[in-house]
Parts: structure tokens; C-alpha cells; sequence
């Protein structure tokens, strides 16, 4: 699980640009999978045949973001925001593009507004001396994202930029790998444009078509001091999830899960996010409805460059999915 | 002029028909087939010569307005907007209400009678009325009902250097840019999809997405041009008179990047002027149907317009031609 969490952290892939991620995902799957496409959204679909219920698992790839819309004559790059960015994570940070440019993000200090809606006095620094050096470098729409370094902390938890989502990534990676006796039809689809509102699992579970649909995410921690408001904890185990703003998960995907995790004896920690949204609420409404559920990892520091996990967590996450997946609705 | 007849036709989002009525005499001369659908969006499909494609085009019909919410008993109407109008461009403004077309004016309380408190603080659309002349309920249901539709009374009027002013250019430039493209011959099937609803939520565009089941799709907008006063230039989205906008990401679609390279790579070899959207604002059909089905690669093009959603925008002449010529000869070009 670590090494695959942590090549997945180190590969770039902002929303949009997740063609890096979708590379080193598939030269993982490839040998264990029965057929393997990418769609018009980018989304990489992998699919176990099998003659049972069809499956949708989904994790998506992409990662928040900074793109470039210009640069002034001095060379400092102006940008937009890509999904969910706080402001106060990203101040003075090191960013990375897509070429290998690397950047520091740093704002004006006159008039500053803390307001995450206005990226307006944001800018990029690259060292670039004129608005020629700087565009040479770098062109106006490409995304910079927080540089990868991943490093631990005691008790196996893990702390990186992108771990929203590489760690479902990861999660679905190993249940992939070790799922070889299933009788169900897997779809696994390593999702793009989550973070710019859930749009490649719509058109991909458009595409598969499935019975039920369980997406891997992560999900804020409430462990730290004053921290979220929300009962899950780093290290108690995979949370299930019954709810976010996004979707109420399906009863009998939120029962289903409970039960595999009673066959394999593993602590769940049930989940209710009263903000955030995923993949799932996407594919619960395509066609004529999905059975829709989420398992989720705890994470600190959700939408930051030190997205912390623990790897335990992740390591059972996966084999929650497997069991889930020989057996979705506990018959 | 075609475009200053789309733009004069009165068409806010849900009242499309005089728009679909003018665009469909034009599309059954020259469309192989012209379909209608449950929305409202007309379809206009033309055979390619090889047909080793599917591209959907699409524009909408609809226009930014207002819809009639209630009559006082003093004989003003109340009213809501019927897509994003910024209050501050409404105050004053003659107006057309339902479909016999009955003048009106926007209406506030006058400077003079304004508390300081009151002149400072930012006029919202419940703070204003439309003004029919009529003196009492009585007289003014004589003439409109709730739910009859507003429109910006705007005449057309060009200016400067090639400059033109009017209603409704977002997104007329684009319907007009299509009926021009179904004149023509190219090697690719192409569906022509003039939307609905736009405006209120990407609506129509939803289903024109799903019905027509391109293989790749480009929308062709009116789009915020942020080029006067003293905005710096990276706020400046477009800029009226430097060509076609092409759209890498904007609040509703991240572009693809094959498609988006092909129309920049078009657009430089063919010498047409072409600027990129450079602020990630607005949304538009690109975003409805690049998630219909299985997802469809989509692009925007777009004409820059200053003061839009207002009843006087402008563009260049030279830019709503420049959207045409890129569309044309992408189009041309198309072989893969």
C-alpha cells in the first residue's frame, strides 16, 4: 500500500491534466485487469469481467489547482483557482507545474482579501524576469499544483499534497490487484474533474451502466484540536458513509458495507459530513439511479499541502472493498 | 442584416420561439434534417461528404431579461430576472413586456427623494419596478399578465471602428455564426443545435447534449469583455477587437486539450485573429454537454462583449467574423 500511495502521490495530475496519474495507475493495473479504456473526460476505466452484479468503484485522480491566465511584465504568473482552494494553505507554498517548473504561490499584501472566491491577488512567482521569460516557460492555462513531498509521522500516518484523492486511488490500486474471485463485474474507474464538480464519474457511470456504484474518497478528520465538526478519527478504521452534502448514500450499499466489514471483524467508523461531496452523488443519478455509497479515509487537512492519512487505514479501506465486492449487498 | 435581426427578436430564455421560428426557415433550406425537441432546441443536422465524424455546434437562442412576478395596486409590476443582470444596469431602461410588446420603463426612487443611507446602498432588482404608464392594477392587467417576459428595448446601432451596439449579441453572434456554417459543405457530419435556456442553467444544452450524440462538440458564445477603465490586464477575460476567444477553462468546462489544440493550431495557420479567455468566469452549453452520456470533447469559442447581459452590448464586426472564419475552416480542415 505505501509505495503505491506514495508513486501515486508523486505523479502529477491536476483536474483536468490527469493523463501523468492515468499512466502510472494503469501500468499497475494493466496484468489484472480484462480490458482498459480512457474516455473524452479522461477518466481511466478498468474492468474485471464477471457474470454477477455490475460494480462501479471510483476514485478520482485529479487535485486541486492553480491555473495560469496571465502574466505581468514583471514576470509574475496571474491564476485562477482549480476546485476547492484555501487560500490560507497556500500562501508562499512551492507549486509545480505539469513541464517540471516549479514556482513559489505568494499574494499582494495591499488591499489583500482572504476571500477564497477572489484569487485576483494571488500570483506565482518562477523567477522569470519579464512576461516573455515567464511565458516561455510556462503557457497561460496550464495548472500548477502543490509540489509533491510526501513524508510520515508516528503511528503510520502519511502526509501529502494530492492525498485527496491518490489515497482512494491507492485504496482501489490494491482492492484491484488482490480481487481475484469475484463473481461480480468490476468496473474501476480512476475518475478525472472531481474537483470541478464531480464530472467524469457522471459520464463514466453513464457509460458502465451499473447496478451499484461505491466511490473512495477521503473525508475530513475531526481529531484535531478544535478541528471539523465530525465524529471520525486518523487511525479507527475506513468510514462509511451516510451522508454528505452531495448525496444521501444508498441504505443497502451503507448496509452492505457494515456487513463486510463484520465478515472480516475490521472497525468501521460511520461517516455524516454535513458539507463536501464526491463521485458518489454522481453516479447515484445517472440513468435511472445507482445504489451509491462511499467508503472514506480520515484525513487532516483536507485541501492543504500536508493532507495527512493513516496507512493502516488505508490498508484495511482496501479490504473492505474487496469483500464489498464479492458480496455488495450482504446476501 | 441577419445579426441585427436575430439580435431585435425578442427571445428570454423560455419565450424562444420568434428566435427558433426565424432560425428554422433558414435551417430547412439548407439542413438535410431540422427536428425539434422536447426542450425546445431546434436540431439542424447536415451530411459531410466523407461523414468520418459527428461535430455538434452549438449557440443559444435565448437572451437575458425579465419575467413579470405580480402587479401593485398602484400599477407597477414587479418583477424578477430571468438569468444574471447586474441591478445597477436596469435602473432607467426602457423595456417591452409580454407579447404585445407594451412599453415600459425600470424605475427607482428618484435622487431627490433618496434618504443619503439609501443612495449609498446598492439597488437590488426587489427595489425596482417596471413602469407601463398604467394607474391602477385594474388598467395595467388590462395589458399584462404575470409570467409575461421583459426584454431590453435596445435599438442596433453601429459605431466607432467597427463597432456595434444592441440586445441579445450573447448569444445571437453564435446562432448567426451557425446558420452561416449550415450554408456550407464540409467532409464531416455536423449538427447544428440552437439551444434553449441557456442562461437559466446550461438547460436546453443538457438535452440537446444527450439527443444529438456527437462525437466532439463546440459551443460559439458571447463572451465578457472586462477591457474598460482602469481593470488590470489579467482581469481583462477578452478584449473587444483582438479576435475569437478561445476558452482553456472557465467555471463550467475545462476544455479538451486535443480539440483545443486543433482550433488554436486552425486559427494560427489560417492567420485569424484569436486571443485566449484569460479569467476563469462564466459558463456556458459546453459544460451541459461535455457530461451527456458516455462525456463528449468540447470547446468554446467566443465572441468578446463588453457590457454584457445588458441592453447595450458591444462587439467588433471583426471578431464575430473571426468566430465564423475559425469554425469554417476548422471544419474544412477536419481529417483524421
Amino acid at each position: 500500500m505505501k509505495d503505491t500511495l506514495i508513486k501515486l502521490l508523486n505523479a502529477y495530475g491536476a483536474a483536468g491534466r490527469e493523463g501523468n496519474v492515468t499512466d502510472v495507475i494503469a501500468g499497475m493495473v494493466a496484468p489484472h485487469c480484462d480490458e482498459m479504456r480512457t474516455d473524452a473526460l479522461g477518466n481511466l476505466i478498468c474492468i474485471k469481467k464477471g457474470a454477477g452484479r455490475k460494480v462501479m468503484v471510483c476514485a478520482h485522480m485529479d487535485h486541486i489547482g492553480f491555473v495560469v491566465t496571465d502574466a505581468d511584465e514583471k514576470g509574475f504568473l496571474r491564476v485562477g483557482s482549480v476546485g476547492g482552494i484555501r487560500k490560507s494553505a497556500s500562501i508562499n507554498r512551492r507549486v509545480v507545474f505539469e513541464n517540471g517548473v516549479n514556482g513559489v504561490l505568494s499574494n499582494e499584501l495591499d488591499d489583500f482579501s482572504a476571500d477564497d472566491r477572489k484569487m485576483e491577488n494571488l500570483f506565482i512567482d518562477i523567477g522569470a524576469a519579464s512576461r516573455d521569460e515567464a511565458l516561455s516557460s510556462v503557457s497561460i492555462g496550464d495548472v500548477a499544483v502543490y509540489a509533491p513531498g510526501a513524508f510520515e509521522l508516528l503511528n503510520g500516518v502519511v502526509a501529502a499534497p494530492a492525498m485527496d484523492d491518490r489515497a482512494g486511488c491507492a485504496v482501489a490500486v490494491e482492492a484491484l490487484k488482490a480481487l481475484t474471485d469475484s463473481a461480480n463485474e468490476v468496473a474501476f474507474v480512476f475518475s478525472a474533474q472531481e474537483e470541478v464538480g464531480l464530472r467524469g464519474a457522471k459520464a463514466a457511470a453513464y457509460s458502465i451502466d451499473p447496478e451499484i456504484g461505491i466511490s473512495i474518497d477521503v473525508t475530513p478528520s475531526g481529531d484535531t484540536p478544535k478541528g471539523p465538526k465530525t465524529a471520525v478519527k486518523l487511525g479507527a478504521g475506513p468510514c462509511v458513509k451516510v451522508r454528505d452534502s452531495s448525496l444521501v448514500c444508498s441504505p443497502k450499499v451503507v448496509r452492505g458495507l457494515e456487513a463486510a466489514a463484520g465478515r472480516l471483524g475490521i472497525a468501521v467508523q460511520r461517516e455524516v459530513l454535513t458539507m463536501g461531496g464526491n463521485d458518489a452523488a454522481a453516479m447515484q443519478l445517472t440513468r435511472a439511479g445507482v445504489l451509491a455509497g462511499t467508503i472514506s479515509i480520515a484525513c487532516r487537512y483536507v485541501h492543504s499541502a500536508s493532507e495527512a492519512v493513516s496507512l493502516p487505514d488505508c490498508e484495511r479501506a482496501a479490504a473492505l472493498l474487496v469483500e464489498f465486492l464479492r458480496n455488495p449487498l450482504g446476501e | 442584416m441577419v445579426l441585427k435581426e436575430l439580435c431585435l427578436l425578442r427571445g428570454v430564455s423560455g419565450d424562444e420561439d420568434r428566435v427558433r421560428d426565424f432560425v428554422r426557415a433558414h435551417a430547412e433550406k439548407y439542413a438535410d434534417s431540422v427536428a425539434i425537441d422536447r426542450m425546445g432546441n431546434l436540431l439542424a443536422f447536415k451530411k459531410g461528404t466523407d461523414s468520418h465524424k459527428h461535430v455538434m455546434l452549438a449557440a443559444h437562442m435565448d437572451e437575458v431579461g425579465f419575467i413579470v412576478v405580480g402587479i401593485n395596486d398602484n400599477g407597477l409590476l414587479s418583477y424578477e430576472p430571468v438569468g444574471a443582470i447586474d441591478p445597477r444596469v436596469v435602473v432607467s431602461k426602457p423595456v417591452r413586456v409580454g407579447d404585445s410588446e407594451v412599453p415600459g420603463v425600470i424605475g427607482a426612487k428618484a435622487i431627490h427623494l433618496q434618504t443619503k443611507a439609501e443612495f449609498e446602498k446598492m439597488l437590488r432588482h426587489d427595489d425596482l419596478y417596471i413602469d407601463i404608464g398604467a394607474p391602477s392594477k385594474a388598467e395595467a392587467e388590462k395589458l399584462v399578465q404575470p409570467g409575461d417576459y421583459v426584454t431590453f428595448q435596445s435599438d442596433w446601432r453601429e459605431f466607432g471602428d467597427g463597432l456595434v451596439k444592441s440586445k441579445a449579441l450573447d448569444d445571437r453572434v453564435g446562432v448567426m455564426a451557425l446558420m452561416s456554417v449550415l450554408e456550407n459543405e464540409y467532409p464531416c457530419d455536423i449538427t447544428c443545435a440552437f439551444t434553449v435556456q441557456e442562461e437559466v442553467g446550461l438547460r436546453g444544452a443538457i438535452c440537446a447534449g444527450y439527443n444529438v450524440e456527437a462525437d466532439e462538440a463546440i459551443a460559439l458564445e458571447g463572451t465578457t469583455a472586462n477591457d474598460l477603465g482602469d481593470v488590470p490586464d489579467p482581469l481583462k477575460v477578452c478584449r473587444v477587437g483582438r479576435g475569437v476567444a478561445i476558452s482553456f477553462m472557465d467555471r463550467t468546462s475545462i476544455a479538451n486539450r486535443p480539440l483545443f489544440q486543433r482550433l488554436r493550431d486552425t486559427a494560427i495557420a489560417a492567420g485569424i485573429p484569436w486571443q485566449l479567455k484569460q479569467f476563469i468566469a462564466g459558463g456556458n452549453d459546453a459544460g451541459a454537454i461535455q457530461l451527456s452520456r458516455g462525456g463528449v470533447p468540447t470547446a468554446v469559442l467566443s465572441v468578446p462583449c463588453r457590457n454584457i447581459h445588458s441592453g447595450s452590448s458591444v462587439a467588433s464586426f471583426s471578431d464575430i467574423e473571426a468566430q465564423f472564419s475559425l469554425v469554417d475552416r476548422y471544419l474544412r480542415g477536419e481529417r483524421e
